[in-house]
């Protein structure tokens, strides 16, 4: 679980390159804080559906899914996804 | 046009100005003026000054005097109005010994003292040395065309067109990146005057005048943007009332900058509605020989030939056109950043660079532009989508309101962000603060303070408590909010990104690098005055920006160019970067050491940003803030190594042939 935490937080903090991480808390909205923007949201889906195999469906792109490091992991528990080996 | 420059002496205890120290700053300014170059010096003072001769080319040199020789002027600019002038001093008793528009200016002065600079209708940047009274006047025109900085530094006050000049006669002045200059660049897209990009350097705003004498300073706002209370000063006729009005108004703004040169006068043309009416406009005055000049690009996302052509077909100009590839940007960049002295977060100037090349190669010295033209008569998304904004914020829970956002971003329907929650998300921000100063201009700002996750812990101390945003709002206009809200949109968008990025970085320094000079009909005072008074609805019917000119072009530009969807100008940003091949400027400017010795950003975060953006090279795919992010950090590390690390005097060209007054 929290090594799910840890792959997305890796990924927003170096896709989105925030140079200092604590800025970047559980619940930090990353749509009101600017670090993602509306192209953003893309690298975000592709990234879920490529590292945890899920796919995401036009109705789940919400924020309640996808705006916050909380949100985003629970969303891919949800969907019962698994890190893909690589 | 031309480069000025100066230092004078304040407290008693500073020490003149020397010959070689105004000569360097001349020298710095050589872009801008390679003609001729000129210094008076007396015990207090001392004028440079570098000439790019357009008007009165056999006697219009400067440093220029009055009769007596008491009062001395360097002036960088035109007052289009000078010969309107003239006639009415002459009907006072002044005579004039020279045909040029800088004998006017002293002349005016003399007459009118402060008064005098609400008469001109042009563009400038004026010093003014009072040598009985000791008394030296800064002055810069309305919204700031012409640029103008000064320090005070050791009892004295050194001041130039560009920053490089005061660096270059003033060496004690310590060069320092200021922060604060860098917390507005990642705010309002640009710094604002009089904000600049180094400590103890400051930007005269424009419309202002700066006043030294007997040991106080004065600084006055002689001119400022206005726009109507309810009914008073509203323009009272119907919209095809305003058509007339504003195509006799543009028609004489254009005319007046044809014909007050003693070279000829060529034009800008994008392709798009404003710069082919100028251009239309310009070939009317004059059509002789007309030159019109076009920036086309390898990429065809940003390219618009096909209506560059079609207009040329239309007004038969002699055309020229510079073809820009991302290379091309790569390449010119440091020199960019030489000239813009401040960083920025779009290469967009880049290519004006190249094309003001191609204007003086060409053997031309003026060129008309059509700046000014979203400004003030609502041209940008951004006053649509302010629009949008707060007409949903009426009805906020309301589920079509917002997607008249899909009208202004057709590409909406494309993007994840086209899901309902989502796009409430991004757009509707804010939304309680509809009614309130800033509420148009936040996401554009937020975009860019979004970035400002890049900042070193270092820079991040020193901006602890600092709010751009609130220190911005607080120097509003004591009328503002008496004004219309589209009225609000356009003053916020000339205090901020007219005069602080389009007419400097992608205006003047880009011209001026390469010795041409813009002229702007749509920033011809009287322009400005009718376009202000004019009702919202006449500029912004419905979505439809700038209505009123739409009608007024459809007598000189073909249909197609005035109905065509409004392109912004762009050119590849961080694409223009990332080639296997780029310059090797690049990689030393995103290198850890560079990074780690200007202090400005985190290098890990910047080695993320540079690592995403080499790997997506091949599909171009780069996101708003990607592109703002790696343009905004080259530009400030090319303005660190340029301006602090490593000051090049040895770029300052050395003035050999100049006229040299002494005074006692």
């Amino acid at each position: 679980m929290s090594d799910n935490k840890d792959v997305v937080r890796q990924f927003i903090i170096s896709n989105f390159y925030v140079a200092n991480p604590a800025d970047l808390k559980d619940d930090t909205s990353l749509l009101d804080s600017g670090m993602v923007d509306s192209t953003g949201v893309l690298e975000v889906i592709a990234f879920l559906e490529s590292e945890f195999g899920i796919s995401v469906a036009d109705n789940e792109i919400v924020p309640d899914n996808l705006d916050a490091l909380e949100r985003i992991v629970a969303f891919v528990e949800r969907k019962g996804g698994k890190r893909v080996a690589k | 046009m031309c480069g000025i420059a100066g230092i004078v002496a304040i407290a008693a205890s500073a020490s003149a100005p020397t010959e070689e120290a105004l000569g360097l700053m001349a020298g710095a300014l050589w872009h801008r003026g390679p003609d001729e170059f000129g210094i008076y010096r007396d015990s207090r003072a001392g004028l440079a000054h570098a000439r790019l001769s357009i008007i009165d080319l056999s006697s219009g040199q400067q440093p220029l005097s009055n009769r007596d020789r008491t009062l001395w002027i360097v002036f960088n600019g035109e007052i289009f109005n000078y010969v309107e002038l003239a006639e009415e001093l002459r009907s006072k008793g002044h005579t004039f010994r020279t045909k040029s528009d800088t004998e006017v200016i002293v002349t005016a002065y003399e007459e009118w003292g402060d008064g005098a600079f609400d008469r001109f209708n042009g563009q400038w940047a004026i010093a003014l040395w009072d040598s009985r009274e000791k008394k030296l006047v800064l002055a810069r025109d309305r919204v700031g065309v012409r640029p103008l900085y000064y320090a005070e530094h050791e009892g004295r006050v050194v001041f130039a067109s560009e920053v490089k000049s005061i660096f270059a006669g003033e060496p004690s002045l310590p060069r320092r990146i200021d922060p604060n200059g860098l917390d507005e660049t990642f705010t309002f897209w640009t710094i604002v005057p009089p904000q600049s990009m180094f400590e103890g350097i400051v930007e005269l705003p424009p419309g202002s005048v700066r006043i030294y004498a007997s040991g106080n300073v004065a600084e006055k706002q002689v001119w400022k943007p206005s726009y109507p209370r309810g009914n008073d000063g509203l323009f009272k006729g119907t919209v095809e009332d305003a058509r007339e009005a504003l195509d006799a108004a543009l028609r004489n703004a254009t005319r007046l900058r044809m014909v007050r040169a003693d070279v000829p006068v060529g034009s800008y043309l994008s392709g798009g509605l404003d710069s082919s009416l100028v251009a239309a406009l310009g070939h009317e005055a004059n059509s002789s020989s007309f030159q019109t000049f076009s920036l086309r690009f390898t990429d065809d996302e940003y390219d618009e030939t096909s209506f560059q052509r079609m207009m040329v077909d239309r007004i038969n100009s002699q055309h020229h056109e510079v073809l820009v590839s991302r290379q091309d940007i790569a390449n010119v960049f440091p020199e960019v950043i030489w000239h813009t002295e401040r960083p920025i977060l779009r290469t967009a100037p880049a290519p004006l660079f190249l094309l003001s090349r191609l204007v003086r190669n060409s053997g031309i010295k003026v060129v008309l532009t059509g700046e000014g033209a979203d400004e003030m008569l609502a041209g940008y998304d951004l006053f649509r989508e302010a629009k949008v904004r707060r007409f949903w914020a009426k009805v906020p829970e309301s589920e079509w309101r917002p997607r008249w956002l899909e009208r202004l971003y057709p590409y909406l329907t494309r993007s994840p962000v086209s899901q309902r929650a989502l796009a409430r998300q991004f757009f509707g921000r804010g939304l309680e603060r509809a009614n309130e100063p800033g509420f148009s201009h936040e996401p554009r700002w937020n975009s860019a303070i979004a970035l400002k996750r890049l900042f070193s812990s270092g820079l991040r101390d020193r901006l602890a408590g600092r709010d751009a945003v609130r220190s911005f709002l607080a120097t509003l206009d004591d009328q503002f909010s008496a004004w219309s809200q589209l009225a609000q949109d356009q003053y916020i968008e000339v205090r901020t990104l007219l005069s602080g990025y389009l007419l400097s970085s992608q205006g003047d320094r880009m011209l001026m690098a390469n010795s041409v000079e813009g002229r702007f009909p749509f920033l011809d005072r009287e322009v400005i005055e009718l376009t202000n008074s004019f009702p919202a609805s006449y500029k912004l019917l419905s979505l439809d920006e700038k209505h009123v000119l739409k009608r007024v072009a459809r007598k000189y530009v073909p249909s197609a160019i005035v109905d065509r969807v409004k392109q912004p100008y762009r050119a590849p940003d961080a694409l223009s970067f990332v080639a296997e091949d780029a310059p090797d400027w690049i990689a030393d400017a995103m290198s850890e050491s560079s990074l780690e010795r200007a202090g400005l950003f985190e290098p890990r975060a910047v080695s993320a940003l540079w690592k995403k953006c080499k790997s997506r090279k091949d599909d171009g795919q780069f996101s708003n803030a990607d592109n703002m992010a790696v343009v905004g950090v080259l530009s400030a590390q090319l303005l660190y190594r340029q301006f602090v690390e490593e000051f090049p005097q040895a770029r300052i060209p050395e003035i050999r042939t100049r006229v040299v007054i002494e005074s006692s």
